[in-house]
């Protein structure tokens, strides 16, 4: 290494002390294809046996290489292969309970590694329920009530196959149940995706796909409050100096998550996934996209610039953090999550609406994230509200995501807390109006190539 | 070959550089490199170590920098070698 220099240092130093630079999510992808099997307890055992013999010292090595590094990492985390997939023999002996007792499982084994979250109780819908779908996605909200780390995700849409709006009802009606069963607080824990990313580190939409190794290490960067920092010092900096800044400093974030996953692989054994380049904001004050984007210059975040606000951060982040990593994968967008992000639920009583919201998902993936809402707010309306999500998706290409609370008893303007990193946040407005599209029946289909 | 950034920063007063060092020395870890400034009234200085001789673990000698750095009222922060070449060298 050629010199030291002071001002470079200090640079590293205050990323992490000041600027809440941490990696937020490292993330074991598992392959539970091997389990299978047509005895509930037979697959229940496999899928024990594998998680512990594969993550079982998972935690341990990434809080060495904290240690080693100096760098916090805010979850470990597993993801495993969509259950819908594994569960169908079992499932053809017992039922739902086969399903049941799967999700136990693997939140036991997510108890017994120490990690924070499994994610992976996922049905593939999007061009229709085959066996697994139907079992994992009627039982979804009894499996999130009766787990604590448990990550459920139904893939409602495809660009390729198109919005399969059945399904989308039936996940509607999945986040009412959760609600009612979890007093709004299981529905953290369930994402309805659309272009789902097989290899994302960040809940609760994380599962592993088939395509992917038998177990591989993907990384999700953090870094809202440097980014903002960044943009502080830059004062009146015209659009192309604030892009080239953002530029650079999200390929040293992302250059700080490629070397945590690395180590972390290494150590394992097994292989390094991807760095997934999102802005990942968290409630600690300073650690916002929303202050991001009133930053580059809005008096509130949600008022109009919001969306080219958002578009600037997010290609300056991408073109940085792509020559950071050569495999960027998940999602690889800014997060704004309601609850999650002070600056966003600041906003949410200030100019952000659930419309503006939604348009602004339009330049960036993720979607409708930790949104709360009125708990009455009918099946239909949260139906509507993942069909136009799923629509943007299939539309521009990108992954999106619908994670949406209807808190029961809340109405407009209460609060309402999540608790730790998943944070608090006001109850935003629905439509009075609602959608009579769900009474019929089928997919819209795949959209034209352009 | 273990190598680390170690970080001080403070309001500038006499012993800061000694009380610092006397650590490394007392645990045979080599500075490669310091150098050091003020920067917006604040002193910092910023020193290369190598730890491969040393009787003791990065997380050990992080662990009594600090413990040095809060006697003498500054901030001492100890980095992976890695993570400042991550950042700045491509």
């Amino acid at each position: 290494m050629g010199r030291l220099d002071v001002e470079e240092a200090l640079e590293a130093v205050e990323m992490v002390r000041r600027m809440n630079l941490d990696v937020r999510a490292v993330t074991l992808g598992v392959s539970l294809l091997d389990c299978a099997s047509p005895d509930p307890s037979e697959l229940c055992e496999r899928v024990k046996r594998k998680l512990l013999d594969v993550a079982g010292d998972l935690v341990e090595v990434v809080e060495e290489v904290e240690e080693e590094l100096g760098v916090p990492i805010v979850h470990k985390r597993i993801a495993v292969t969509p259950c819908c997939l594994i569960v169908a023999p079992a499932a053809r002996e017992l039922g739902e309970e086969a399903a049941l007792q799967l999700a136990d499982a693997l939140d036991e084994a997510a108890e017994e590694v120490g990690v924070d979250f499994i994610g992976g109780y996922t049905a593939l819908v999007y061009d229709g329920f085959a066996e697994g779908d139907e079992v994992v996605l009627d039982t979804i909200p009894e499996a999130i009530e009766r787990t604590e780390r448990l990550c459920a995700s139904v893939v409602v849409a495809d660009e390729r196959y198109g919005i399969n709006m059945e399904a989308i009802k039936r996940t509607a009606e999945a986040v009412k149940e959760t609600a009612e069963r979890t007093d709004g607080h299981g529905c953290a824990r369930l994402v309805a995706l659309t272009n789902a990313p097989e290899n994302t580190p960040f809940m609760a939409g994380a599962f592993h796909g088939v395509g992917q190794p038998d177990a591989c290490v993907n990384v999700g960067i953090s870094g809202p409050g440097v980014v903002r920092a960044v943009i502080e010092e830059l004062g009146d900096a015209d659009f192309r100096t604030l892009h080239d800044e953002i530029k650079r400093t999200a390929f040293k974030i992302t250059r700080v998550g490629e070397l945590v996953g690395r180590r972390v692989a290494e150590r394992l054994g097994v292989e390094f996934g991807a760095v997934d380049l999102s802005l990942a904001p968290t409630p600690e004050e300073g650690d916002s996209v929303a202050e991001i984007l009133e930053g580059i210059g809005l008096e509130s975040c949600g008022c109009p610039g919001s969306t080219a606000a958002l578009h600037l951060l997010m290609d300056a982040v991408k073109k940085g953090g792509a020559a950071a990593t050569s495999r960027h994968g998940g999602y690889s967008e800014a997060f704004i999550p309601v609850s999650e992000d002070a600056g966003m639920a600041r906003a949410a009583k200030r100019a952000l609406t659930l419309e503006k919201l939604e348009a602004m998902t339009a330049v960036c993936s993720v979607g409708i994230d930790m949104v709360v809402i009125p708990g009455d707010t009918p099946v239909e309306t949260i139906a509507g509200i993942i069909a136009d999500e799923a629509a943007i998706g299939v539309a521009t290409g990108k992954p999106t995501a619908v994670r949406i609370i209807p808190a029961p008893g809340k109405e407009p303007s209460d609060e309402f807390e999540m608790g730790g990193l998943l944070g608090k946040a006001p109850v935003m407005d629905v439509s009075d109006y609602r959608p009579t599209m769900f009474e019929r029946r089928g997919r819209i289909p795949p959209k034209f190539p352009r | 070959m273990t190598r680390a950034v170690v970080t001080v920063i403070g309001v500038d007063r006499p012993g800061i550089v000694a009380g610092v060092s006397r650590v490394l020395a007392d645990h045979n870890v080599n500075i490669e490199d310091i150098s050091q400034t003020v920067l917006r009234d604040i002193f910092a200085m910023v020193m290369l170590v190598d730890l491969s001789e040393a009787d003791v673990s990065l997380k050990e000698l992080r662990r009594e920098l600090e413990r040095v750095g809060k006697e003498l009222g500054v901030e001492v922060v100890v980095q992976h070698e890695d993570v400042y070449r991550a950042m700045h060298r491509v």
